[in-house]
């Protein structure tokens, strides 16, 4: 699913680079789209952007450069555990705002 | 060069100066308002008669079921917020009407994107970056409506969701759209067709009917090869038409999707289908597989004419053909806000009264007062021709907040549209979790 490509030289299993493009395989515009809001809201990243080379590839391409601090692989790591926090806070809020709608149409 | 330099640096004085000037202390009704989620709510610097809508008075000037419920929650709101700290940074007025609001102009729309870097405001001091307990501080849910059609069992849904980013909102309208698997129609094996119908256009038709089967207890049938209980619904369709001899009436003219009977135990013709079921699905689904609507026309047919298939279900999402889409549709708009941005009096308020009734309204001392923009959705195309008129251009607004998303979900009966939009969250959470594992 994840492949990437480095700027770097070469990327030893020591240190991760800081600079890197994710190709992302079976994943779009949600997915993409919603990690670049979460990478561009981290300090530690310099830059991130998306691209999807074809429509009728289904693959898009993540680019990030980090300050240093982290490396990208890091930077990506996370923007997605902070998706699946939003992600588990909208679901309960989500499911008590049905439960107390459902309350006030039984009463 | 000398010259040139001499210019940059006296241009860049006057800009300084001008930036001086518009820092300075403001009257009070300008105040900068606190950076935050809670700043449009908390009192200052939007206060009723400058900008802003005046929510206590619109509050009263409500009605109906959809604006109590809305309403509802912002009492809750308000009775959450606490008094920000008041040492925190803020952002100028001018800024943080941009950071909220999304203005509709003549021609188009101004602001409309929203701000997303970590640093957009260092030199303001204020920090931008994710905030996990700002998020949680600042989300609300609310359902405004659920409507059930119990003649066609099609349920709607309208609800807000408040305090989130369009990228996070697009994600969750996208997966509705597009990857929330469903079983639908994919193969269909004709013994028979004698009707005028062609045999792919049948087979389309019978594809887009909504199986009402929870696609949760299949799997997908990516091999493709074989069909077993565990990653396909079977069912078969036998309609002939006949004209009764003595009466002369003709008998199933209309083919209806009532007449699909499902095949619990699979394939008749297994050797054709290359689906073998080692058991029933009587266990998996106790209550019986079957279309959605009953009453969706197939096919006409003539006396004589008939067909007889059998149809094959599998799982699939949207993203691979509508017919797996779980929804009709699913949108959402941004919370549309009239914004008076200077008192309104006298003659002028009567004609907006008149003009706009039911959004503008008089208070006793004949000033005049917006009510909940949501409410009078048919008259926000005035507004906004109104707002950009010389007269009022500098008086009201006609905007929208852009982290106030109001969804709208369509289901098309196959799962009630709040089950639906659970399972596009827990989808997008997947898809990081996925990810996750490959880094």
């Amino acid at each position: 699913m994840v492949t990437t490509t480095t700027a770097a030289a070469s990327s030893s299993d020591a240190q991760e680079p800081s600079s890197e493009t994710f190709m992302l395989e079976n994943e779009d515009h949600t997915l993409a789209n919603a990690l670049r809001f979460f990478l561009n809201k981290n300090p530690h990243v310099e830059f991130c952007g998306y691209s999807s080379p074809h429509p009728a590839d289904d693959v898009v391409n993540v680019r990030i450069q980090t300050t240093g601090e982290i490396s990208a692989a890091e930077a990506l790591r996370q923007a997605c555990r902070s998706c699946q926090e939003v992600c588990a806070h909208v679901n309960t809020c989500f499911k008590d705002a049905v439960a107390r709608k459902h309350a006030s149409m039984s009463q | 060069m000398s010259c040139n330099r001499a210019a940059s640096v006296w241009r860049l004085a006057v800009k300084y100066s001008i930036c001086k000037r518009s820092s300075r202390p403001r009257p009070a009704s300008q105040e900068p308002v606190t950076l935050g989620p809670e700043a449009h709510k908390s009192a200052q610097g939007f206060s009723a008669s400058s900008i802003g809508m005046p929510r206590k008075k619109a509050r009263q000037s409500d009605g109906g079921a959809t604006a109590s419920a809305y309403v509802k929650s912002e009492d809750e709101g308000d009775d959450d917020a606490q008094p920000e700290p008041t040492d925190r940074p803020t952002l100028p007025h001018h800024l943080q009407v941009q950071h909220d609001y999304m203005v509709a102009g003549e021609h188009l729309n101004y602001n409309t994107s929203t701000v997303t870097s970590a640093l957009a405001y260092l030199g303001l001091g204020i920090d931008n970056q994710w905030d996990l307990d700002e998020f949680k501080r600042a989300f609300r849910a609310e359902v405004a409506w659920i409507s059930k059609d119990t003649a066609t069992s099609e349920e709607d849904m309208e609800f807000d969701l408040q305090g989130i980013d369009p990228a996070i909102a697009n994600a969750f309208r996208r997966i509705l759209l597009a990857e929330v698997p469903t079983m639908a129609i994919e193969h269909v094996f004709i013994i028979n067709n004698t009707s005028i119908i062609p045999d792919e256009m049948l087979a389309h038709r019978l594809g887009l009917i909504p199986i009402k089967a929870d696609a949760a207890l299949f799997q997908e049938n990516a091999a493709a090869d074989v069909g077993t209980e565990n990653n396909c619904i079977i069912f078969k369709l036998k309609a002939d038409c006949k004209k009764r001899v003595p009466s002369g009436t003709i008998v199933n003219d209309s083919v209806f999707s009532r007449q699909l009977v499902w095949l619990p135990k699979g394939s008749e013709i297994p050797d054709e289908t290359k689906c073998k079921f080692s058991g029933t699905q009587h266990s998996l689904m106790p209550e019986g597989c079957a279309p959605v609507h009953d009453d969706i026309l197939i096919a006409k047919l003539r006396p004589g004419q008939g067909f007889e298939v059998e149809c094959v279900a599998t799982k699939g999402n949207g993203a691979e053909h509508a017919k797996w889409s779980p929804v009709a549709t699913a949108w959402y708009r941004l919370l549309p806000e009239v914004a008076l941005l200077d008192d309104i009096t006298g003659a002028d308020a009567e004609e907006l009264a008149e003009k706009l009734p039911g959004l503008f309204t008089l208070d006793k001392s004949g000033a005049a007062v917006v009510g909940s923009a949501r409410d009078f959705p048919q008259l926000h195309e005035k507004v906004r021709a109104l707002a950009n008129e010389e007269r009022w251009r500098d008086r009201m607004q006609l905007r929208k907040r852009k982290d106030h998303f109001i969804f709208t979900v369509q289901s098309t009966g196959i799962l009630p549209p709040d089950e639906l939009f659970i399972r596009s969250v827990d989808e997008l959470s997947a898809k990081c979790g996925r990810l996750l594992e490959r880094l």
